[in-house]
């Protein structure tokens, strides 16, 4: 019977298909040629507006976490061209970031190596308001740390722990002026003032959970970072936060989610409460009463970790304190706002006026107003407190909201033209609206479920409105399929004119949380080109070929060597045993762009090193055989770089051959 | 002599100054993998480049060819040079003070003459080590020497070179011209004065 149905019903499909067919082709053929001409004179204006010719330089640079992968990816806008990979929180083997002696120490923690993190969200360093082009700064969510990326060398040139904080995810967030990078904690964790341990349960959540949210100090000049001190908030989830501009200055905002307090089954208990809240902290009040000595002192025990500049060696330094502001003891520091349930995104426009809280769950986008909050917490307008910070009235503060604007509203960004971009995770589309009337004046689909969005400034008082990236969870169909895991895209979406249009996509590496852009020009003309040799004060560097030379120190042999086109001194090493431990100082003696010489060896458990011109870089070996052992340069620096090699003898355990060392048969000449 | 000669001349000394404050010669070269070019700066005293690295560069990638390095120590005449610099200019400037008309013309002879040792020096030099080779070089191309070009442009396998006079050398070329612009001046006016001289006799 029920086959007889299915047949039935597949005939009749057949029918119609073959009908509709017919049709189309009396009348469909000329209309539809011309949709072809038109989708494809589309398609070639786009292409135009993404051709970057070879040898051209893009117009922008693009930052782009790296999520899962630790990394940040450098992409040229608006062709999508990857420019580099910058390992923070990862180990790198293709540098050697991370397994060099010289770069190990910056992934040192409180709980040890951590050769890994999960890094979200991008966020450049600003001066008056606006992007400068000196430095990034990005979090590790998974081990509570953040990193400051030196922009004129693309490099990771300091990593802070984060003490009192447990997912680091709402970081990192720079003031108007770099005043503060401010980072919260996304779990909840029982944090004592007395800094002792305490035996705590999952069922005392209430009562001993609590958040963190810190403040690091930015040096002016050379970007250093130090945490000046933190505020212990009510223990709920932080999830992202934006500071504030033009007249909300002092303020920076947050999002909070699990407002209900829950230790367990999170996506039902923490979604109970019809609305949680955006925490108002007032950065510049804080810093007053940290500076007035309103502070806990609190003993803690956190890692910072910083690049030498001249050295090119990383170097620990255990931080045993930590400041503690206390809301309740700090009138007007915080105060709390409510908004729809499990709120992401927070971000304040171009003039400072509209706070946008996009909630996941909810089915509008709530823009609250400054200048309303300001007057509420004036009229003293609260409808409650959590441990003393007031909680001010939903209604008094809403500047409006923005109705039926998608599914799953995640993030906005501005184009500085009156209008806002909020990122659709459920319906996959970016929505266009204005912030004049809280319309919805355009959509676009994205393939698929976006997250964050990027425009470049978007998050500054004047944003660079052409362009917008989206950045993309799900990718499926969009490029040939490579097994089960697929690259995640980003797409370039023109936002010059009334409608977007999509221009681009492009695959990313990792999952790109959140994205930076800037004007190439505020970055292109500061970029190092070489480490001057003259200033490389590591102290085992060899800056001429007649200094290189094998010294034996009990178990430790140290090699000083060089490396210059097209040749390593010394190439010929002898007096190694099974079991040494032979570190391998290698200088590249290249004064010249784009002349990294490489070093690696034969079965060594390690990975390789990528030295740059000017600088020395130590590579770490255990041989484990006797026998002769090849070494040579892995990045092909001239037409001789295949030839660039040599050999290390390695004797067995116990048999005494003396250290002996040349190149070219002779030893190493002035 | 006239006050404005021993002026000009005066300058034609100091003009010679330009040879320590610019190069008297610069060597371009330019390569598919060097778009923004290596130049060797040739001075009166001194071998540098348009970056303090440009010397190293210049030897790392003439040691393919097998060509002997590069060193400014070598060059005995970068000691020396200056110092006939300064002779010539001490002399130029004392023969405008005193107003020597008769040394005028040597000076200028003496100082063609030195010009053009050096550029004889110079030339020498580049044959040297254009053909003077290391016959254990990676790169040998039977037949092939890497003269670069005295003065103009000249293709060397991928690189692409060019010579032309510094700045420097405008400080010869410009105390020669002025020290002969003195010496005819001068010498008119002398001739005009004795032929003037000559018609008072008559009269």
């Amino acid at each position: 019977m029920e086959t007889l149905y299915k047949k039935v019903n597949k005939a009749a499909l057949l029918l119609a298909v073959a009908a509709g067919a017919a049709l189309q082709s009396c009348s469909g053929i000329e209309s539809s040629q011309a949709n072809t001409a038109v989708a494809s004179q589309a398609d070639a204006d786009a292409a135009t507006k993404v051709y970057v010719a070879p040898g051209k330089h893009d117009e922008l640079y693009s930052f782009m976490s790296g999520g899962f992968s630790g990394q940040v990816s450098v992409y040229g806008i608006p062709s999508g061209r990857q420019l580099k990979v910058i390992p923070v929180f990862s180990q790198n083997p293709e540098n050697g970031y991370g397994y060099t002696e010289e770069s190990k120490a910056m992934l040192n923690t409180s709980f040890g190596f951590v050769p890994w993190d999960d890094l979200h969200h991008p966020k450049l360093s600003r001066t008056d308001g606006m992007t400068d082009g000196r430095w990034l700064f990005v979090n590790a969510n998974n081990t509570p740390r953040v990193a400051r990326l030196d922009l004129k060398t693309f490099e990771t040139a300091e990593i802070m722990e984060i003490p009192n904080s447990a997912g680091n995810h709402c970081s990192p967030y720079p003031t108007n002026d770099n005043e503060y990078v401010i980072a919260g904690t996304r779990f909840s964790v029982p944090i004592n003032v007395e800094g002792k341990y305490e035996d705590v349960n999952f069922s005392e959540y209430k009562d001993k959970f609590k958040g963190s949210i810190s403040f690091v100090k930015v040096d002016k000049k050379t970007g250093d970072m130090d945490l000046d001190f933190q505020v212990l908030v009510p223990g709920f989830d932080y999830d992202l936060a934006n500071g504030g501009k033009g007249p909300s200055s002092d303020w920076v905002f947050f999002t909070t989610y699990n407002t209900e307090q829950a230790s367990t089954l999170k996506e039902i208990g923490a979604s109970q409460n019809d609305k949680d809240f955006l925490a108002a902290i007032n950065w510049k009040l804080a810093a007053k009463y940290a500076r007035e000595g309103k502070t806990h002192e609190m003993p803690a025990y956190y890692y910072h970790n910083k690049l030498d500049e001249k050295t090119h060696i990383a170097t620990s330094e255990i931080k045993k304190k930590v400041r503690i502001l206390l809301p309740e003891e700090c009138p007007g520091l915080m105060y709390l706002i409510p908004v729809p349930k499990s709120p992401h995104g927070i971000d304040v426009d171009p003039s400072g006026e509209f706070m946008i809280v996009s909630g996941k769950l909810a089915s509008i986008i709530p823009v609250h107003s400054f200048s309303n909050m300001l007057k509420t917490i004036e009229k003293k307008d609260f409808i409650g407190d959590v441990g003393g910070i007031p909680i001010l009235r939903y209604e008094s503060v809403l500047a409006g909201e923005v109705k039926e604007p998608g599914l799953g509203p995640l993030h906005t960004e501005f184009d500085g033209k009156g209008n806002a971009y909020t990122s659709m995770f459920v319906s996959s589309e970016v929505v266009k609206w204005k912030l004049k009337d809280f319309k919805v004046v355009d959509r676009i689909p994205v393939y698929y479920s976006v997250g964050h969005l990027v425009i470049p400034g978007g998050d500054t008082k004047k944003p660079y409105g052409k362009y917008l990236i989206a950045m993309n969870k799900i990718t499926k169909d969009r490029y040939l399929p490579t097994g089960p895991e697929l690259a995640h895209s980003a797409q370039l979406i023109d936002i010059s004119g009334e409608k977007m249009k999509l221009l681009l996509d492009f695959p990313t590496i990792g999952e790109p949380h959140y994205a930076q852009a800037i004007e190439a020009g505020k970055i292109a003309p500061n970029s190092v080109k070489f480490y001057s040799l003259e200033e490389n004060s590591h102290p085992q560097a060899t800056k001429k070929e007649s200094d290189t030379r094998v010294e034996r120190k009990g178990n430790q042999v140290h090699v000083y060597m060089t490396a210059i086109r097209s040749h390593l001194t010394p190439d010929n090493i002898e007096g190694v045993n099974v079991g040494d431990e032979v570190y391998f100082h290698v200088t590249n003696l290249e004064q010249d762009w784009d002349v990294p010489h490489g070093f690696a060896i034969m079965g060594n458990n390690n990975a390789e090193l990528l030295i740059m011109p000017g600088a020395t870089q130590t590579l770490k070996w255990v041989p484990q055989k006797a026998g002769i052992v090849p070494m040579y340069c892995t990045d092909f620096c001239s037409a001789l770089h295949q030839e660039m090699q040599g050999y290390i003898k390695v004797s067995p355990k116990g048999v005494k051959t003396p250290v002996a060392f040349s190149t070219g048969g002779k030893k190493p000449a002035a | 002599m006239k006050t404005l000669h021993k002026l000009l001349l005066l300058a034609a000394a100091i003009s010679l100054g330009l040879l320590f404050l610019f190069p008297m010669w610069k060597i371009y070269v330019q390569a598919p993998q060097y778009p923004e070019g290596l130049q060797m700066h040739i001075w009166v005293n001194k071998i540098s480049g348009s970056t303090d690295y440009s010397l190293q560069n210049f030897n790392i990638l003439n040691h393919y060819i097998g060509m002997e390095k590069i060193q400014p120590d070598s060059f005995q005449e970068l000691t020396y040079m200056p110092y006939i610099v300064f002779f010539f200019m001490l002399t130029g400037a004392l023969i405008a003070l005193a107003g020597a008309r008769r040394l005028v013309l040597p000076w200028v002879f003496l100082l063609m003459v030195a010009g053009a040792a050096g550029l004889a020096d110079f030339y020498m030099w580049l044959h040297k080590f254009g053909t003077n080779l290391d016959p254990h070089a990676p790169i040998i191309i039977p037949g092939m020497t890497y003269i670069p070009p005295f003065i103009g442009s000249k293709q060397l396998l991928n690189f692409h070179a060019l010579s032309l006079p510094g700045p420097g050398s405008i400080g010869i070329a410009l105390a020669v011209v002025l020290g002969l612009a003195v010496f005819f001046l001068e010498r008119r006016r002398k001739g005009a004065s004795i032929k003037s001289a000559e018609k008072t006799l008559v009269l």
